[in-house]
């Protein structure tokens, strides 16, 4: 770990804005004014979930709710919209509790699960990178921007929202917030509290997509062309 | 390449600029939904000018503040596992990412999509040293094929149409397909793919840096700024140094403000924010990250009465409301940073000799500033350029004579009145249906581009005088 031509630079910096160098001391004022505090405030739940529905249709996203019973069957409709036979998935204690291992083992054969392995390295970018499907939780949903929120770590990696053809997330209903304000108040705060925040965080909003041609939007370039979102009330 | 991007004078671009109709009509179109998407989503927030009143105050703030919040960037970083190198010039940043691309020993590079790095030359510096450059956002990997610098910094190939562009693939990359953007679009995913997979090292450049975590984040809708991050063992990071915010709070404002105001969109398909070399077992993330931040002409702009410049974010939407930009295109400005804003920061990066003109191309309707999500007032800097301009007898000779002669001219009653009943015989043969469409001699450079009211016979004093004269009589 190096840091180089930094006091010089910094220095300089200082003498520009004509004052002394500052190394500590530095306070954010309080802002004038906080817009972002007021949007959906004071939301139910639900009326969170109807604002993501809405604007899954804007992100080209495929909505879908359920409850932890109908969870298995709603995935099985998916992936067969999706014609997934190969899936990837994250080494995640949700699983279980959603009844989503059970879902896999009873498919037996039907499909290639993978799920996340840190032992076996760079293998599991190889497999996602062959899959039909990408299949995360939702660690903080923002209801405004249809936006899932991941925390990338050494059992679930980026690459599985991001190398496979399509993207299937898992969003229980109470990780929805209304905005990205919420995410980042919370890791900031973790931050703040001397919890260091995950080396890649993800905030992801339906398939992939670009306008550089000819200003015509084109969904599915680098990452996935298709994406569902589950929400399990 | 590096903020320039030609030798052509500035005359011949805005003709070639004004020629170019598949361009303009590009643009014309392309501003209109850029336009619209931001008001549409200025509208349905309700408050957007506290959205811009706030942007305004976290730049302000962020930049008087500016070594503080670099310095606690970079223990982060460091803390984190990450390299940090701060660097004064374009050479020093090239010699230093060189210096890695060498002593890992890399063939390939796989970059996302990046302005600072297209300012400092890196694709160069790299092939120099015998990488092979790879350009991930689909426009910029088009113009890259092409060998064409970008006319607008978020949608970089917009000068472009598809059937140009298959020709391009078919003639770089053996494209056998149609001219249809989707499978224009599935071509360079395929092609890309492998590149992605295969390179040695990612380089990005950087949307904002938070100083608490030692984070970078990076706006896409491709998702090729999170494979350039996730698949090479080794990662680059080049940001100009005011691209920084303290906090993830203050971080999400700004993204918040640049999505829309950039696309209309309330987040881009993929916002990542990175953190460091990665920790153990971590598969995705580098084994090494390197950060290197660049000053490259920025520090003389700290300080001065043109700071706020510094607190761009890059959103384009001074460029999208631009009439100017609308007839011109990217490359009439010669820069890779076109626009109103290129127009106020390249001669500050590059000094005027290069770029007086740039400060001309506005017709300081204000438009940009009132489109500024950070409320940096545009316009007034290119007054004030102007002014810098003719004080340094830099201003364009023509006009500093026309206005002394006019002066001179209009201040003498007798002299202005006879020429002005004079003016409209004289330019007869030139006048059509009361309009001068391609006028003599100073009229020339006017009637180029637009058409001029022929005089009408009659001037204001002698309809004034004659008005008094019938309000007498009656």
């Amino acid at each position: 770990m190096s840091i180089q031509n930094r006091e010089a630079f910094l220095d300089k910096l200082a003498s520009r804005l004509r004052r002394e160098r500052r190394t500590e001391g530095v306070e954010r004022p309080q802002w004038s004014v906080t817009p972002q505090e007021e949007v959906f405030k004071g939301m139910s739940q639900d009326e969170l979930v109807a604002v993501l529905e809405k604007h899954c249709k804007v992100i080209h996203t495929t909505f879908k709710r359920t409850d932890r019973a109908g969870l298995a069957s709603v995935l099985n409709e998916t992936l067969q919209a999706y014609e997934g036979k190969s899936i990837v998935t994250s080494n995640d204690a949700r699983h279980q509790e959603y009844g989503i291992t059970k879902f896999f083992e009873e498919q037996g054969d039907q499909l290639d699960v993978h799920v996340w392995d840190a032992a076996i390295g760079k293998e599991n970018q190889k497999i996602a990178e062959r899959a039909d499907v990408g299949l995360v939780f939702s660690d903080i949903t923002l209801a405004e921007s249809g936006t899932v929120t991941l925390f990338n770590t050494k059992d679930n990696g980026r690459s599985i929202s991001l190398l496979p053809r399509t993207f299937v997330a898992i969003i229980p209903k109470s990780t929805l917030v209304p905005r990205m304000t919420q995410a980042a108040k919370h890791i900031h705060q973790a931050q703040a509290s001397g919890q260091d925040v995950p080396s890649y965080v993800s905030f992801i909003t339906g398939p992939s997509n670009s306008a550089d041609i000819e200003m015509n939007l084109i969904v599915g370039v680098h990452g996935p062309v298709k994406a569902t979102y589950i929400v399990v009330d | 390449m590096s903020i320039k991007i030609g030798e052509i004078p500035y005359k011949e671009r805005i003709q070639n600029g004004i020629k170019d109709d598949f361009m303009r009509q590009a643009v014309s179109s392309a501003q209109g939904r850029f336009r619209t998407g931001r008001l549409t989503q200025a509208a349905e927030l309700g408050n957007w000018e506290d959205w811009r009143d706030l942007g305004e105050e976290i730049r302000t703030h962020t930049l008087e503040n500016l070594d503080y919040y670099l310095h606690q960037l970079s223990e982060q970083v460091a803390r984190r596992g990450g390299h940090v190198f701060f660097a004064e010039t374009a050479e020093e940043a090239n010699q230093y990412v060189k210096s890695i691309i060498q002593k890992k020993q890399a063939k390939k590079v796989v970059k996302a999509k990046s302005m600072v790095t297209e300012e400092i030359g890196l694709n160069k510096a790299l092939e120099e040293v015998g990488a092979e450059v790879v350009e991930s956002d689909l426009g910029e990997w088009i113009l890259q094929l092409d060998e064409d610098p970008p006319s607008h910094i978020v949608t970089p190939a917009l000068h472009k149409n598809k059937q140009q562009i298959r020709e391009t693939f078919a003639k770089k990359k053996g494209y056998t397909g149609s001219d249809t953007p989707e499978e224009l679009a599935a071509f360079a995913r395929e092609q890309l793919r492998q590149d992605f997979l295969s390179a040695d090292v990612g380089v990005t450049g950087c949307n904002f840096a938070i100083a608490e975590s030692g984070s970078i984040t990076l706006v896409t809708n491709e998702g090729n700024a999170e494979m350039v991050t996730s698949l090479p063992d080794t990662v680059i990071t080049v940001m100009g140094m005011e691209r920084i915010v303290p906090t993830w709070e203050e971080m999400e404002v700004l993204v918040s403000l640049l999505t829309r105001a950039a696309v209309g969109q309330k987040l881009t398909s993929y916002i990542t924010a990175i953190t460091g070399a990665g920790l153990e077992l971590e598969v995705d993330s580098p084994e090494e990250f390197h950060l290197v931040i660049v000053d490259n002409g920025r520090s003389k702009i700290l300080g001065t009465e043109f700071q706020s410049a510094l607190h761009c974010i890059r959103c384009a939407a001074c460029i999208n409301a631009c009439p100017v930009y609308r007839h011109i295109g990217g490359h009439a400005y010669n820069s890779i940073y076109p626009g109103p804003i290129g127009a106020v920061i390249t001669p500050l990066l590059e000094g005027y000799d290069d770029h007086k003109e740039l400060p001309y191309a506005s017709t300081l309707c204000a438009a940009c500033t009132e489109a500024c999500p950070v409320k940096i007032p545009l316009h007034e800097h290119l007054i004030r350029h102007r002014q810098i301009i003719v004080e340094k007898e830099k201003g364009p000779t023509a006009e500093k004579l026309m206005m002394k002669g006019f002066a001179a001219w209009a201040s003498n009653p007798a002299i202005y009145n006879m020429s002005a009943k004079m003016a409209k015989p004289a330019l007869g043969p030139w006048t059509k249906d009361g309009m001068i469409e391609n006028g003599p001699g100073p009229l020339k450079a006017w009637t180029e581009v637009r058409d001029f009211y022929a005089p009408q016979g009659q001037s204001f004093r002698s309809w004034f005088k004659q008005r008094q004269k019938d309000g007498e009589s009656k």
